[in-house]
């Protein structure tokens, strides 16, 4: 007998579970989503049981059946009906409020949907005056109960309209199986159940006797805070996190989606693992080298370098005020990054892990280069489309090999290419394929791997490894050091990555320490999806052929893709806000970082959107968590004299500790799983526990009776003061800024954020009666609906009108290129001008490329191309004389 | 009270159709419920039965005939899940599904005499009846192409007193099974 699951597939919870239950043992092998395991479906279908016989059983609900009959349990009717109604009711209904609120973000709709299967559950178990669907046996009623919570959605809408208290012998039916799920499922270590845990949590009466014990402790002998002391080194006896995030190209200006992707989310756990004690290191940096650098540069008449130079500004001055707080931004173009690529080189060469390959190339002698793929046109092989690029033809689709193009052109200067054969190096995978599944089992086996990271690892395992060839016909990049080879540099994807070692090695000479020490050092690798293959296949294998004790990845963290209101980012399109335009906005960074968190894809891709940025600003951070803190600053400032009054902890005040002390501790346990979007859910309900604390016992209105009344609206203020200095706490990954001014408006003592961020989270009263606050004032500004339909446009694709047109009007009227570049564009005007051309060159790229669409006739597409190329050279001298370069593009009226 | 629908009206003949297979003395009476119009079997004995697979598991209990529900563990769980796939994939499947539908039943049935190995249980009735109103409407070569269900098909219905309220589908032996096929 032989079971199959699939990760993160809620079906095969009830499956696990009823073998957990059933005390049945059998192999238990994880297979990947797209693996076919029963073989006379089209489709893959998972969980799958593999039986004695040889059949296989493929529906969940007959799997438990089968392993519930063979511990001596049969069906009944009532089992058999429940099974019956949870497959063709319930399932359906949950995969399509699922659906719902995952892909279409309609909560309300899928709640609606949810109602009536709900309503029968909660008829059927009122009826029956039970806490059981059917009374059989404790054993299967529980069976049952498996079926029923298979879905972490359905628990949230049972708690939902548990909630509401329409439902409540629901939500009640659902807490011993799901505490016992839980239970079971943390101690094997599956990720599956921890969304379910959304809910109202519900307290036993020793949780909150412990939580009000705990907080009654207060500040005592906490440990003092540590400065942070570069350079940052491994230390004996701590935890030694490197962290690093996927080094941005540095000719693209960073949109919001690559911001989100890698160095804010890492920023996030680089936070908060300083303040929960880890010895960390947070390193990044540009990626320089490449064929896209060499003909940035040429576009803008500038040499690489420059450009480099140029463009690693804009990324840090971007990031910096995003306020990502790494220890080190480096660059990859440095001496260092020669000296270990080139020693790595030379250690896989030396191991024999390199193969030498010929490969033919197109090369065009009057530019003296090989030319990258899509660098070159002509007509495609296939199909006789004349303007087929190098790799692919737009027309038919297919992929074409350069060299088979037929009257190859040089995009630059339309010369005819010639091929020659050119020797290349190759990284033997294959040859490394066993030692690196060895490693890989054990990474992912005991790390934390993103879902996705997991499955696209496997699947390139899945297909076999090929040798890839390592080095390039290119002059921007690092030499290959070998005799042979000496005009060649290496290829980005082998280079790029070595990046890491090399920027550490700038930020300290003891770079060893990190990056040859696995036993000391755990490494988090943080990517969006897009970089998974090179960072858990090409590179390990690198790092494993030089045999040198490297650091691998511990952890591999990659997100989806953020999408911007429906569509892509595009720069040529001017779609999407970019890293240096959130600036002009005027919405506070820390905003930016709260909503791109919150949209954060974890586990799926998500969309910015503006009007959803205005709502959840309005709604979460003004009307929940801004509210809540002041007005408990408020109360104590105005009604105590800004000293936080005596507290006289009654049933209701130890609750609300203890619903807080659980949040916070799931706060730490999802934030140790770099679950970051999640843990942000966690504050929002800490503060919106408070603000129902503070509405039902209105201490506005008690601080003007009686001696009690008073007493009363003193507890509660100074409870809620408390729970503010928690927020600030835990908020502090999340919105350093505002983190800081809550801390500053509190007095709050510095030794509060890592006691109460200990072990699995303390939350204890660390503003204790007598302490005096200091200035209370507002921490955030409402977004109106004006601002936000003006931003919406500003980004939407489409520039300003009357700017544009007068511009336009300008440049069109001389189309020829010295004409235009004699004066009717004047390239020395102030940065705006150089903001306008931009647009105009994105909406003369698009046009060119809507005439090629359609075939237009070629000396109109001659015709256009040449207008695009004036404006770019327009653009360049605009920029390239601009002293300050990094600063343009961000300043606005 | 409430106008059957089609598909309800189905479901209850197909039950009856059953009883008469069992030969269950009195008939039993239905009724259906909520807006996907489920079978309903009114319990003298107990508490109401909702739904076709748990009416149909009933009533082959009360007939004593539990060895059409699979006479070992292996072979009940088989023929519950087929039972489970009646209802949850088959009906009320769309034109694209009823394609994937068809080819992964005939995969599955390639070795195998019935749906629960080689032995005719539950399983094979009621995808019978739920699956008649798809092959009427197969085309000869459509039927060539899924020989393996056709083959299944016409077994089944031939079955002493299973087809009662179903108009038999002609197979044409000659044209199922071509000189080339082999």
């Amino acid at each position: 007998m032989k079971l199959y699951i699939a990760d993160g597939n809620p079906h095969c919870i009830k499956v696990l579970a009823a073998l957990e239950l059933t005390g049945g043992t059998c192999d238990t092998a994880v297979v990947s989503h797209e693996e076919k395991v029963v073989p006379h479906f089209t489709r893959p279908v998972s969980p799958a049981l593999l039986l004695p016989d040889g059949q296989h059983l493929f529906s969940p609900n007959s799997i438990c059946q089968y392993l519930f009959d063979i511990s001596g349990q049969k069906a009944t009717d009532a089992t058999n009906q429940w099974l019956e109604w949870e497959a063709t009711n319930l399932q359906p209904a949950v995969l399509q409020s699922l659906h719902m609120v995952a892909l279409q973000g309609k909560h309300v709709e899928a709640a609606a949907v949810m109602k009536e299967p709900l309503n029968w559950l909660e008829q059927s178990l009122s009826k029956k005056n039970t806490p059981f669907l059917t009374a059989v046996s404790p054993v299967h009623h529980k069976h049952t109960h498996l079926c029923l919570c298979e879905e972490p959605a359905v628990l949230q809408s049972l708690h939902m309209v548990a909630l509401q208290g329409k439902h409540v012998e629901a939500a009640a039916v659902m807490k011993e199986p799901l505490n016992w799920l839980e239970q079971s499922l943390s101690k094997k270590n599956t990720p599956f159940l921890t969304a379910a845990e959304d809910g109202e949590h519900v307290m036993t009466v020793e949780e909150i006797e412990e939580a009000a014990q705990i907080w009654s402790e207060g500040l005592k002998g906490s440990p003092a805070v540590t400065e942070r002391k570069h350079p940052v080194l491994p230390q004996e006896g701590k935890r030694n996190v490197l962290l690093t995030s996927a080094l941005p190209y540095v000719n693209n200006v960073p949109h919001l989606g690559n911001i989100i992707g890698c160095v804010l989310s890492a920023d996030v756990f680089a936070r908060y693992g300083r303040l929960r004690g880890w010895n960390l290191l947070f390193i990044c940096g540009t990626d320089e080298y490449g064929t896209a650098t060499e003909n940035k540069a040429r576009e803008e008449g500038l040499t690489p370098q420059e450009i480099c130079d140029k463009y690693h500004a804009v990324h840090a001055d971007i990031y910096q005020w995003f306020q990502i707080d790494f220890d080190f931004f480096g660059r990859t173009t440095t001496e260092r990054q020669t000296e270990i690529a080139q020693d790595i080189f030379w250690r896989l060469h030396g191991r024999g892990f390199l193969l030498e390959d010929t490969v033919e190339q197109l090369r065009c002698e009057s530019c003296q280069r090989f030319l990258a793929d899509r660098f070159v046109e002509g007509e495609c092989p296939h199909c006789r489309y004349p303007e087929a690029r190098g790799d692919q033809c737009d027309k038919c689709g297919r992929l074409i090999n350069a060299v088979e193009l037929r009257n190859p052109q040089c995009k630059v200067c339309k010369e005819t290419p010639v091929i020659r054969s050119s020797k290349h190096l190759f990284l033997n995978l294959p040859k490394l394929e066993d030692e690196l599944e060895q490693w890989l089992d054990k990474s992912t086996g005991s790390g934390d791997w993103t879902a996705n990271a997991r499955h696209i690892t496997h699947s390139w395992l899945r297909d076999g490894l090929k040798p890839r060839c390592i080095t390039r016909d290119l002059r921007w990049g690092t030499p290959v050091p070998h005799e042979e080879y000496k005009e060649k540099v290496f290829y980005v994807w082998f280079d790029a990555p070595i990046g890491y070692l090399s920027i550490t090695a700038n930020y300290t000479d003891q770079w060893e320490k990190w990056w040859k020490n696995p036993q000391q050092v755990e490494l988090y690798n943080f990517m969006a999806k897009d970089n998974v293959p090179f960072h858990s296949v090409v590179f390990p294998c690198s790092l494993l052929g030089a045999q040198d004790n490297y650091t691998l990845v511990n952890h591999l963290i990659a997100t989806e893709y953020l999408n911007y209101e429906d569509t892509k980012f595009s720069k040529s399109r001017g779609v999407g806000v970019f890293g240096d335009m959130a600036k002009d906005t005027g919405i506070p960074s820390d905003v930016w970082r709260f909503y791109l968190l919150y949209l954060r894809p974890e586990g799926q891709d998500s969309a910015f959107s503006w009007s959803d940025m205005a709502l959840k600003n309005n709604s979460e951070l003004l009307n929940n968590l801004g509210n809540f803190i002041n007005r408990a600053g408020m109360f104590v400032s105005k009604f105590f004299d800004g000293c936080v009054p005596e507290m006289l902890l009654n049933e209701d005040d130890n609750r609300l500790i203890a619903q807080v002390r659980w949040e916070l501790k799931q706060y730490i346990q999802l934030l140790d799983k770099v679950r970051i979007r999640d843990a942000l859910k966690c504050i929002l309900n800490i503060s919106r526990h408070g603000n129902q604390y503070i509405q039902v016992n209105e201490p506005w209105k008690k601080i003007k009776g009686g001696d009690g009344d008073r007493q009363r609206a003193g507890t509660v203020t100074g409870v809620s003061v408390n729970v503010a200095c928690l927020l600030s706490v835990v908020l502090e990954p999340y919105m350093p800024s505002v983190s800081h001014t809550i801390r500053q408006q509190l007095q709050a003592p510095p030794t509060c954020v890592s006691a109460m961020l200990q072990n699995t989270g303390t939350f204890i009263c660390t503003l204790p009666a007598g302490h005096c606050i200091g200035t209370v004032s507002p921490l955030f500004q409402k977004l109106e609906n004006e601002q936000i339909e003006v931003l919406r446009k500003r980004f939407g694709g489409q520039q300003p009108e009357e700017e544009s047109a007068k511009v336009k009007a300008r440049v069109e009227t001389k189309p020829s290129a010295g004409a235009a570049q004699d004066a009717s564009v004047n390239v020395n005007a102030d940065p705006e001008r150089a903001k306008q051309l931009t647009a105009l060159v994105a909406e003369q790229g698009n046009k060119v490329r809507g005439l090629k669409a359609q075939k237009a006739e070629q000396s109109v597409i001659d015709e256009a191309v040449e207008t695009l190329l004036d404006l770019k050279k327009q653009l360049s001298l605009a920029e390239g004389k601009n002293p300050e370069p990094a600063a343009q593009k961000r300043k606005k009226k | 009270m409430c106008q059957v629908s089609g598909v309800i009206k189905m479901a209850l003949r197909e039950l009856s159709s059953l009883e008469r297979f069992l030969g269950l003395k009195k008939p039993n009476k239905y009724s259906s419920q909520g807006g996907k119009k489920v079978p309903v079997l009114q319990n003298n004995n107990g508490p109401a039965l909702i739904g076709l697979v748990t009416i149909a598991s009933h009533l082959v209990r009360e007939a004593k005939r539990p060895e059409l529900l699979g006479d070992s563990a292996e072979r009940r769980a088989v023929v519950q899940q087929w039972l489970e796939y009646r209802v949850t994939r088959l009906d009320n499947c769309s034109k694209e599904e009823v394609k994937v539908i068809l080819k992964d039943l005939n995969q599955y049935l390639e070795d195998k005499v019935y749906l629960a190995g080689n032995v005719f249980t539950l399983a094979d009735i009621l995808m019978y009846y739920g699956i008649h109103h798809i092959v009427v409407e197969l085309a000869v070569q459509e039927k060539e192409r899924y020989l393996n269900i056709t083959r299944w098909f016409d077994h089944i219905q031939h079955y002493p007193g299973v087809r009662h309220h179903l108009p038999p589908v002609v197979v044409l032996r000659n044209r199922v099974y071509p000189s080339g096929h082999y």
